[in-house]
């Protein structure tokens, strides 16, 4: 079952530093044989493992409504897959934790449909981050807005200030959580843009479901880079920050409706 | 004043004593390491991480979350993945797991598993392949 | 002018026991609640992802705000130097102190990790109003104890007037920072005013002084200490005059938004068609907590009559807990507008009105603040020379033709 580890103990005595490191290669091997689409990207943006992030770099999402399928939810199903969230229960509570939702929007004058997903918008300038008394909500140096849960103290004060109403409180005890992504009771949460996949050069789950479903609807990348996609997409054609009166600077903009 | 002082240090000597003399052999906790899972040595030596592994785990909470730094050494993940019981992958569950069974001897509450996984992950996925031939070479030891 | 005496509550009958046990009960389920909210989780209150602050909230912001309303007696003796209010002030002081910590036990006490206060205290995100208030609740605690000192030492007697200066800048300052805590939300329409600020800072006067009138006339008609009209008709007037300026700030902050033509849903929600909310806004808050107390409190004749006056402080009271229930719980249950100019629709309750049903638990934890605060009044006042012996016409004021 665990054959790793046995794999270099017999190799050698000395074994941490070692045996470490070869999982550690063999996990991207395997990673690499399993995605292939996916580690390719990631090679090209992975950063060292034992390298912090920098400002140098900012992740951020286009999302194009146009291309968002009415009725499709695989990013929704993706994110909470990948990150151990238990799907919205049905009828939907108000104490289901959603990371991901999809909004269902009609025109107001015209009666025009649209559908896009909204998660945390990952704003340059978070209110979450402004009101959290202990620093517990915190944006990381390459934009990504996150919770750190072990300074949390749940007083749900980010979520009284979020304009985008992108984050939940657990409101129950969970077991079984994700390796990847800690969470627990009495601590308020969010997208985290897949930060444990975006660290090791992939990219977020609801990107990859979306890509797969073939809609092609979410776009990841660095907003920082100029020859990046996305950035690229920005620069050339029209889209919308949600909230932009509010001058946060969001992360996450969109096209198309 | 003197009398109560030298009584109640007299009584906790006793009561050590006790402790330490008629229960000898269950003192301590018991602390299951399958070697099969967790090789020979820890990252560190055992007495330093006996006394350091919470500075450790907190130095590196702090590098993963804030700065994105992931490196495996000292990494709770590291921790769970040879210290699980080879039973059920776990390390808290009974005084017999790794983390619980410490902590319960030392009363020193756990705060890590309300959030973090307290299994193994199932290594199938990530390292099947270099490995399945070694292996057999592991349990012969 | 008589010297006055101060001395402790020596009643130790029946009644006083009764009343310390069924005070100490409230504060026992209180305290029971929050450990079944703890263990449980905030599953067990009527509390969700939509309407995050709920009933401990309305209990807590309350009982804060009301906080430092209730050391007016003493800033109008120390700063305004009104002899007649001096007597008053060491209950003031005590009040003031003993509602705090009743509102800051439920706000802790209601947190998702309560067993983490101690990193609320040593992580301090300097941008949060929320850890400004951590800063300003201590400062008032503080305050407010020397405050106290120097009134009821008479070798710190000097300081009397400094320390009463320093306490009553400091609980301006401090309901300005609760009003903050709302007036500083951008993403929400109710709250994003500055307006709040100052709002709190007079709604804190009303509920303030509401809670010390009935304090001190439950104190002294239970004591059978004299307690003159003099007093009450003073206080009874200021009193009025508060809850008129609560009503003043209440009518321009609905104005300037009925205005906007951004925030007329919201303002239709509140005012018309809200349900819960409607009926509390204008019967609970307005008629109740408002008009009605205010018709009492600014008539000579029936402000004479103490049932009236005490029913008339009962009702800012509860005026006071359905404006706060409008102003945080309405003020969540209106949708945020995500994207103005679309009707909106998901599984996470947009664009929809967000439902709240305060259960049990959570409502007994807010009344276990009450129950607290007004616990560590009477043990104060029993252990302690909070008291005038008289509070007769007389003794407080020679002057005063009764």
């Amino acid at each position: 079952m665990n054959q790793p580890q046995n794999t270099e103990n017999q190799a050698a005595q000395t074994v941490d530093e070692h045996r470490r490191n070869f999982i550690g290669t063999s996990a991207a091997l395997a990673g690499l044989t399993i995605a292939p689409g996916v580690m390719v990207y990631g090679i090209a943006h992975s950063k060292p493992e034992q390298e912090a992030v920098t400002n140098k770099v900012r992740w951020g999402m286009l999302i194009d409504s146009s291309k968002c399928a009415d009725g499709c939810t695989d990013c929704v199903s993706a994110c909470f897959t990948e990150n151990g969230v238990s799907l919205p229960s049905t009828p939907p509570k108000e104490t289901d934790s959603q990371w991901i939702r999809k909004v269902e929007l009609k025109d107001m004058r015209t009666g025009r449909e649209q559908s896009l997903p909204v998660m945390c918008q990952h704003c340059e300038e978070p209110p979450c981050v402004d009101v959290c008394p202990t620093g517990a909500s915190f944006k990381r140096a390459d934009g990504i807005v996150l919770v750190d849960r072990h300074i949390c103290i749940g007083c749900r004060y980010c979520m009284m200030a979020c304009p985008y109403k992108a984050r939940s409180f657990v409101h129950e005890e969970l077991t079984d959580q994700s390796p990847d992504v800690p969470r627990g009771k009495g601590c308020v949460e969010s997208c985290t843009m897949c930060v444990h996949r975006v660290d090791r050069g992939e990219k977020p789950a609801c990107v990859e479901a979306c890509t797969k479903a073939g809609h092609e609807a979410i776009l990841f990348g660095d907003l920082n880079d100029p020859n990046s996609e996305i950035a690229k997409r920005i620069a050339s054609k029209a889209t919308v920050q949600l909230r932009a009166d509010l001058a946060l600077n969001p992360g996450v903009r969109y096209e198309g409706f | 004043m003197w009398k109560w002082t030298v009584g109640i240090i007299a009584v906790l000597c006793l009561s050590i004593a006790y402790a330490t003399s008629s229960s000898a052999p269950s003192v301590g906790p018991k602390i299951v390491i399958d070697k099969s899972r967790a090789g020979d040595r820890c990252v560190e030596d055992e007495d330093f991480m006996r006394r350091n592994h919470m500075k450790l785990l907190m130095h590196q909470r702090d590098e993963t979350m804030h700065k994105g730094i992931r490196t495996e050494k000292y990494s709770l993940k590291n921790c769970i993945s040879c210290h699980a019981s080879t039973k059920d992958d776990r390390v808290i569950g009974s005084d017999e797991h790794f983390c619980q069974g410490c902590h319960t001897y030392a009363s020193v509450k756990l705060d890590c598993w309300e959030c973090h996984a307290n299994k193994a992950r199932p290594k199938a996925a990530t390292a099947t392949l270099p490995a399945a031939t070694e292996s057999v070479a592991g349990e012969k030891k | 002018m008589a010297s006055i005496t101060f001395s402790e509550l020596k009643d130790t009958s029946s009644r006083y026991w009764f009343l310390a046990g069924l005070i100490g009960l409230f504060a026992a389920l209180g305290l029971g609640s929050a450990y079944y909210m703890e263990h449980h989780g905030h599953i067990v209150t009527g509390m969700n992802n939509s309407i995050v602050w709920g009933m401990p909230h309305v209990f807590a912001v309350f009982l804060i705000v009301a906080a430092s309303g209730a050391l007016n007696a003493a800033s109008i003796a120390s700063v305004f130097g009104k002899m007649v209010y001096k007597p008053l002030a060491p209950l003031s002081g005590l009040l003031a102190i003993a509602l705090l910590a009743g509102g800051l036990t439920v706000l802790m006490l209601d947190l998702g990790r309560p067993d983490r206060l101690i990193v609320a205290m040593t992580y301090l995100n300097l941008k949060s109003v929320f850890a400004w208030n951590v800063v300003l609740y201590t400062g008032f605690f503080t305050f407010v104890a020397v405050y106290l000192w120097t009134m009821m030492d008479k070798t710190m007697g000097a300081y009397t007037k400094a320390a009463g200066m320093a306490a009553f800048i400091w609980r301006l300052v401090l309901t300005t920072g609760t009003g903050s805590i709302f007036g500083f939300l951008v993403a929400r329409d109710p709250y994003s005013t500055s307006l709040l600020a100052p709002m709190f800072i007079i709604m804190s006067f009303a509920y303030g002084m509401a809670l010390y009138l009935l304090v001190l006339m439950a104190i002294y008609t239970g004591s059978g200490r004299p307690l003159g009209d003099a007093i009450l008709q003073r206080l009874g007037r200021l009193l009025g005059v508060f809850v008129a300026a609560v009503l003043y700030f209440v009518f321009v902050y609905h104005l300037t938004n009925l205005y906007f033509t951004k925030q007329h849903a919201i303002e239709k929600f509140i005012l018309m068609d809200g349900g819960i909310y409607t009926t509390m806004f204008w019967v609970g808050q307005i008629f109740i907590g408002g008009v009605l107390p205010l018709v009492i409190l600014l008539n000579a004749k029936l402000r004479a009559s103490r049932t009236l006056l005490v029913a008339a402080c009962l009702m800012v009271v509860a005026g006071g807990l359905a404006q706060m229930y409008v102003t945080i719980i309405g003020g969540q249950a209106f949708p945020l507008n995500i994207f103005p100019g679309w009707q909106q629709s998901s599984s996470f309750f947009d664009g929809a009105i967000h439902h709240y049903a305060p259960s049990l638990p959570e409502t007994l934890l807010g009344l276990g603040g009450l129950a607290i605060a007004l616990l560590i009044v009477t043990f104060g006042v029993k252990v302690l020379r909070f008291l005038p012996a008289s509070l007769a016409d007389a003794d407080v004021d020679p002057h005063t033709k009764a």
